[in-house]
C-alpha cells in the first residue's frame, strides 16, 4: 500500500454554528471516471485481480462490454492518411532533392507548415514501407531506388527543425497569392485576403498571429491586426536557396567567395521579402472597407460633435435672449407698480392736504364758534387776533393725523366752554410734549 | 492444442525479446531477478542466426557473421511477426538477410542446411529456432528444462502479432505465461527492489533502442500501473546512432587514403564499419575516448583513428534532441506537464549514453528524477530493465493454471474507472485565506483505491473543519519583464533568431491546485494542542466515497459516505 501522504498545513477551525449530522455534511459528486487499462502486472495487481474476481464471476456480456468503452493508448489518427501519388513525383531523381516538394513526398502536402513533428515521421514510414526497394523487387516491379531516397532526403529535411524552417520558408506549396484589386473588389475580401494573412503568418516568431476577422470586427481588433503586420516579426530566411558551397579544401578561396555571395544573396532576399511584405498589407489596408467605414464613422462622430456644439451654441443664445427679455419685463413691471405707487402716495398726500386744509378750516371755525375764547359778547380784535394766532400756532406744530384728531373730537361741537376746553387740551398736551411753551397760548389761559 | 503444463512442472523464466538483442533472467529463491549470460558470456544477446554450412550461430556469433556471411545471417525480424509484408519496413535488414514477401506474411531465403540451396524459412520459424537457442541457454545455466516463460512486447503489438510470438515460443518448447509490456516491465523492475518506495507518481518510460524508440507515460498509483500515451518512432534509434560514428569514420578514413574509395560503398567495409561503429558506440559509455580499430577495412586498408565522448555527443546531436522531443510530446499527449513528470526511466541500451540523459534532463525540470547510469548511481542497466521485469512476473504467475491468468488478465478485470480529478483536503496558508487544496488520492488512479493522509491542525487544537474536494492542476506561468521591443529590420544576422527561442523559456513555472468540487465536510472536535488528523479516504468503483476521520491517537472518529454516480458504465 502507498504510505501515508502527510500534509503539513494546517486544518481551518471550525467555523461557528456549523452544524452536520454525527459531524459529518455530504456535499457533491466525483466528477465522472475515466475507464482505462491497468496493466496486469505485479504484486499489486495481483492482489487487486484476486479481490476482484473473488467477488464474482463474470458473463460473456460484461467480458465482451469491459472493452467497448476504454480509452485506447495505442489509437491511430483516422485523419492520418496517404495522398494519392503523382506519377511524375514518383520518377523524381534523389540528385534533384533541393528542387523537390518535401511534402508532397512523403504525401502530406495538405498539412505543410502544420505537420507536427509525429505527423511527418508517420507519413514518412508509411512511405518507407509502401516504397521500400525490397518490396518493389516483391512486387516484381525494377523502379530502383530513387524514389525511395527522395523519401529518405524529404524526411532528413523535414524532421530537422531548422532544415525545415529553411524549407518552410521557401516553401512554394504554402504560398498564398494576394488577390488583385479587381478580385477583392468582387467583394470576397474577407475570404480572400484571411487566407493570405494566414498564410504570411506562419513566419511569425509570435504565435497566435491576430486574425484578419470580418465586417463585423471592432475597430480596436483591426486596428491590432494592421500594427502586428506593420510591425511583424520574421523568421523567415533563404539559405535553401544556396548555392552549393564547394565541399573541398583545395579551392579555399572560390569557397569563401561563395558563401560571401550567398550572404549577400540571403540578405538580399530578406530584404526584399520585407518590403513585399509591407506592400501586401498596404494593399490590403487600402482595400478594407472597414478601414473607409471606420474614417466614415469617425467623420460622423466629429460631424455630429459639430452639430452637437452648434446646437448648444444656439440653446444657449436662445436662452440668453429669453432672460433678457424677462428681464426687461419683469424691470418694466416693477418700474410701472413704482409708478404707480408713487401716484398713489401723491394722491394720498394731496388728499391728505385737502383733508388737513378741511380740518384747519374746520378747527379755525371752531375757534370762530367758541367766539375766539372770549366769555361774553363780541370779542375786541386783540382777543380775537390772539386765539387765531394761538389755534394757527397749534396747527403748525400738529400733523396730519393729529389734526384729523382734533378735529374729529372738535366734530360739531358749538358749545364755546367745551371747544375752548378741547383746545386747552391740546395745548396742553403739546406743551407736556415740549412743543408748545406756556406763553405761547395766551389766549386759551 | 498441446496439454496444459502442470504448474507445479513449471520452471518459468523472464524474456526480452528486442529487434537488436534478446536476454533471459530468472528470479532467484530470494526475489533476486539476475540475468543469464548465455555460453558467449552475454547477457545481450544479439537477436541473429547465422547458417554456415549447415551450422546454426545464434547471438554475438551470428553477428558478426555479417562480415562475411550477410545473406545468410538473419537479425532484426521481431517486429516482422504476424505482420503483412506489406506492412513491414525492411530497412533494418540492409546489411543481412532481406525479408522476402511469404503468402502475405515475411519470409527469409537462406542457405541454412549444408546443400547448396536457398530456403524461404518463416519468420515465426526463426523466431522460434532462436528462443530455442535462448532457452537452451537458460536451462544450461539453470540446471533445468526451462518450458515457460513471461515475454516483453513493445505497447504496440498487435494481438496478431502476440499470436505468432505465442506460437514461435511453443515451437521453442516455452509455455507463454503471459505477454507484458516492454516499459511496464521497467518500472517493475524498480518497484521490485527491496526498500523502493510505492508513491503515487507519474513515471515516464524512455526506451531507446537498436531500432526503434518507444516512450511510455504511465501512472504509477500504489504499485498499480496504468499506460496514459504512448509514442514510437524508427527513426530516432541505435542504428541511427551508430551511421552517425560510420559516417565520421568512413570521412575520417576517406581523408587519409582518398585513393581507396569510401568504405561506406562496399558491403563487407560497411559490415565492418558498422560493427566496429557500435563497439566504440557502446565504448564511449563508460570511456571519454575511444579506440575503432580494422582490419583490412578496404582494400587491404587498416585503419585505426579514436573519438572522444565530446566529439560524439556533438555528431549525434540532432538524434538526442529528438529524442527528447520525443519524450516531450509523449507527456503532451498524455495532456500533462513536464512538471507532472517525477521520474524518468531511461531504457534500451543507448541509454548508456550520457548524452542521452543530459539531453532528456535538461528537457525536464529539476523535480524530475532522471533514472540512466549516467545520472543516477542506483540506476538499473537500462538493458535489462523488461528482461528483469519480465523475470519478476513470471515468479509471480508460475504457479498459476494458464486460465487463472487468461481470467486475471482480461478486460472485464483490467478496465477500471479512473479518477479525473485528484481528491484531497483544504487547508489553510497565510497567504490564501479560502484553503489551500492538498491532495490525497491523485487524477488517473484506478478505483477502487484507499489512501490515509495525516493533516496538521491549528497550534492550539481545538475543533476543526476537514473539508474534501476535487482539485485540478494548474501550471502558473509567470512571465519574465517584457524584454525591449526586437527591431524589425534583422536582416544583419539571421542565426540569431534560435537564440531568441531559447531566451524566451526563462519564465517561471509551478504546479498548482485549482479547487473544485468540494465533496463534503466533517467537524472533529477537541484535537489535542499540537495533535493531528488522519483521514481515510476509500473510494470505489461506483464513485462512492467513503471517510473516515479521527486524531491520531485519539478514540473515536467521525464517518462519512458520500454516493456515487456510476462510473462510465463500467461495475
Ligand atoms: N553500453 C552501451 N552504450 C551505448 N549503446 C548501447 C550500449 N549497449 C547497447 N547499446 C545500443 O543499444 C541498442 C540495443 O538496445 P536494446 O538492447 O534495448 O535493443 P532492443 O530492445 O532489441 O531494441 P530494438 O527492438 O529497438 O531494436 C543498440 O543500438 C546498441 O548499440
Amino acid at each position: 500500500m502507498a504510505s501515508t501522504v502527510e500534509i503539513a498545513l494546517p486544518l481551518p477551525v471550525l467555523p461557528g454554528g456549523w452544524a452536520g449530522e454525527k459531524d459529518f455534511k455530504p456535499v457533491g459528486q466525483l466528477s465522472a471516471a475515466t475507464d482505462r487499462n491497468i496493466e496486469p502486472v505485479g504484486p499489486h495487481f495481483l492482489a487487486y485481480a484476486r479481490r476482484k474476481r473473488h467477488q464474482r464471476t463474470f458473463s460473456e456480456d460484461e467480458r465482451i462490454q469491459a472493452q467497448s468503452n476504454v480509452k485506447k493508448v495505442e489509437e491511430e489518427d483516422p485523419d492520418d492518411v496517404d495522398e494519392p501519388e503523382d506519377p511524375v513525383m514518383l520518377q523524381r531523381e534523389a540528385k534533384d532533392w533541393k528542387s523537390q516538394d518535401h511534402y508532397a513526398v512523403l504525401g502530406i502536402a495538405r498539412l505543410r507548415h502544420r505537420a507536427t513533428e509525429d505527423q511527418i515521421k508517420k507519413a514518412h514510414r508509411r512511405k518507407v514501407l509502401k516504397h521500400h526497394p525490397d518490396k518493389k523487387a516483391a512486387a516484381g516491379g525494377d523502379e530502383g531506388d530513387q524514389f525511395f531516397k527522395c523519401i529518405q532526403k524529404a524526411t532528413d529535411v523535414l524532421t530537422d527543425p531548422v532544415r525545415r524552417r529553411q524549407f518552410d520558408s521557401v516553401d512554394e506549396g504554402a504560398e498564398v497569392e494576394p488577390p488583385t484589386k479587381k478580385e477583392t473588389q468582387k467583394g470576397n475580401f474577407y475570404k480572400l485576403w484571411g487566407k493570405v494573412f494566414e498564410a504570411e503568418g506562419r513566419f511569425s516568431n509570435h504565435q497566435p498571429v491576430p486574425k484578419l476577422g470580418n465586417a463585423k470586427s471592432s475597430k480596436e481588433d483591426v486596428e491590432n491586426f494592421y500594427n502586428f503586420w506593420y510591425n511583424f516579426d520574421s523568421w523567415r530566411t533563404f539559405e535553401y536557396l544556396d548555392e552549393d558551397v564547394p565541399d573541398d579544401n583545395e579551392n579555399r578561396d572560390q569557397k569563401r567567395h561563395v558563401e560571401r555571395k550567398n550572404q549577400a544573396a540571403r540578405r538580399k532576399k530578406k530584404t526584399e521579402d520585407t518590403a513585399r511584405l509591407r506592400k501586401l498589407v498596404d494593399d490590403a489596408l487600402a482595400l478594407d472597407e472597414r478601414i473607409k467605414l471606420f474614417r466614415q464613422q469617425e467623420n460622423a462622430h466629429k460631424n455630429k460633435r459639430r452639430l452637437d456644439k452648434e446646437a448648444e451654441q444656439k440653446r444657449l443664445a436662445e436662452e440668453a435672449a429669453k432672460k433678457k427679455e424677462e428681464d426687461a419685463k419683469l424691470q418694466a413691471e416693477k418700474e410701472a407698480t413704482e409708478k404707480a405707487q408713487k401716484a398713489d402716495s401723491k394722491k394720498a398726500k394731496e388728499a391728505a392736504k385737502n383733508a388737513a386744509k378741511k380740518n384747519k378750516r374746520v378747527v379755525r371755525g371752531a375757534v370762530k364758534d367758541a367766539n375766539y375764547f372770549h366769555a361774553g359778547g363780541d370779542a375786541p380784535a386783540s382777543q380775537i387776533d390772539s386765539a387765531l394766532n394761538d389755534t394757527d400756532l397749534i396747527i403748525a406744530k400738529i400733523d396730519h393725523e393729529e389734526l384729523a384728531a382734533l378735529t374729529s373730537k372738535l366734530g360739531n361741537e358749538k358749545d364755546a366752554g367745551k371747544i375752548k376746553q378741547i383746545f386747552k387740551d391740546e395745548a396742553e398736551r403739546l406743551i407736556a410734549a415740549g412743543k408748545l411753551a406756556q406763553a405761547d397760548v395766551k389766549s386759551l389761559a | 492444442m498441446s496439454a496444459q503444463a502442470d504448474p507445479a512442472q513449471r520452471v518459468a523464466i523472464g524474456l526480452s525479446f528486442g529487434n537488436s538483442y534478446s536476454s533471459i533472467a530468472y528470479t532467484t529463491g530470494e526475489g533476486k531477478a539476475e540475468v543469464i549470460a548465455n555460453e558467449d558470456g552475454d547477457r545481450q544477446i544479439p537477436s541473429a542466426l547465422s547458417y554456415v554450412e549447415g551450422e546454426e550461430l545464434h547471438g554475438g556469433q551470428a553477428k558478426s557473421q555479417l562480415v562475411r556471411n550477410a545473406g545468410n545471417t538473419v537479425a532484426y525480424f521481431r517486429d516482422f511477426l504476424g505482420q503483412d509484408f506489406k506492412s513491414v519496413d525492411p530497412s533494418p535488414c540492409h546489411q543481412s538477410a532481406h525479408p522476402t514477401q511469404q503468402g502475405d506474411g515475411v519470409a527469409f531465403s537462406i542457405r541454412d542446411t549444408e546443400e547448396d540451396k536457398e530456403n524461404t524459412i518463416p519468420v515465426g520459424d526463426i523466431t522460434t529456432r532462436h528462443l530455442t537457442r535462448l532457452r537452451t541457454s537458460a536451462s544450461d545455466y539453470l540446471g533445468k528444462n526451462v518450458n515457460a516463460a513471461v515475454i516483453t512486447v513493445p505497447t504496440n503489438f498487435s494481438e496478431a502479432q502476440k499470436e505468432a510470438l505465442k506460437s514461435a515460443a511453443q515451437g521453442a518448447g516455452l509455455e507463454v505465461l503471459q505477454f507484458i509490456h516492454e516499459p511496464t516491465a521497467a518500472i517493475l523492475a524498480y518497484d521490485a527492489r527491496p526498500g523502493a518506495q510505492l508513491a503515487d507518481k507519474v513515471v515516464v518510460v524512455a526506451d531507446l533502442g537498436g531500432t526503434r524508440s518507444d516512450i511510455a507515460v504511465v501512472a504509477s498509483r500504489g504499485g498499480i500501473y496504468t499506460i496514459l500515451a504512448t509514442m514510437h518512432d524508427y527513426d530516432v534509434s541505435g542504428f541511427k546512432l551508430d551511421q552517425v560514428l560510420i559516417d565520421y569514420f568512413a570521412k575520417e578514413f576517406l581523408k587519409k587514403h582518398k585513393s581507396v574509395g569510401d568504405p561506406r560503398e562496399n558491403d563487407r567495409a560497411m559490415a565492418k564499419l558498422k560493427l566496429e561503429c557500435e563497439a566504440v558506440k557502446k565504448a564511449l559509455s563508460i570511456g571519454t575516448t575511444a579506440n575503432f580499430s580494422v582490419e583490412s577495412l578496404l582494400g587491404g586498408v587498416d585503419f585505426t583513428a579514436t573519438i572522444n565522448r565530446t566529439r560524439y555527443d556533438l555528431l549525434g546531436n540532432k538524434l538526442f534532441a529528438a529524442f527528447t522531443r520525443l519524450v516531450t510530446h509523449a507527456v503532451e499527449k498524455a495532456q500533462l506537464d513536464p512538471l507532472d513528470i517525477s521520474e524518468i526511466i531511461l531504457a534500451g541500451g543507448n541509454s548508456h549514453t550520457p548524452k542521452v540523459a543530459a539531453a532528456v534532463r535538461s528537457g525536464f525540470p529539476d523535480t524530475t528524477t532522471i533514472l540512466a547510469p549516467s545520472t543516477s548511481p542506483t540506476a538499473i542497466n537500462p538493458s535489462e530493465l523488461p528482461v528483469r521485469g519480465a523475470a519478476i512476473q513470471a515468479s509471480l504467475i508460475q504457479e498459476f493454471e494458464l486460465e487463472d491468468i487468461e481470467q486475471s488478465t482480461h478486460p472485464v478485470v483490467t478496465v477500471t474507472p479512473h479518477l479525473s480529478n485528484a481528491v484531497g483536503v483544504l487547508c489553510i496558508s497565510g497567504d490564501e485565506s479560502s484553503g489551500v487544496f492538498h491532495p490525497i488520492v491523485d487524477a488517473e488512479t484506478s478505483l477502487p483505491v484507499r489512501r490515509t493522509a495525516t493533516i496538521t491542525t491549528p497550534r492550539e487544537g481545538g475543533d476543526v473543519l476537514v473539508k474534501l474536494a476535487e482539485g485540478s492542476r494548474h501550471i502558473k506561468i509567470t512571465k519574465p519583464e517584457a524584454r525591449p521591443k526586437k527591431q524589425d529590420d534583422r536582416t544583419e544576422d539571421d542565426s540569431d533568431s534560435e537564440e531568441d527561442e531559447s531566451e524566451e523559456e526563462d519564465e517561471l513555472r509551478e504546479k498548482t491546485w485549482k479547487v473544485g468540487n468540494t465533496l463534503s465536510e466533517a467537524a472533529i472536535r477537541g484535537i489535542k494542542k499540537g495533535g493531528k488528523v488522519e483521514v481515510q479516504i476509500n473510494i470505489g468503483a461506483d464513485l462512492s466515497v467513503n471517510a473516515i476521520y479521527r486524531e491520531v491517537g485519539g478514540k473515536g472518529g467521525v464517518r462519512g459516505i458520500i454516493s456515487g454516480q456510476k462510473a462510465n458504465g463500467s461495475t
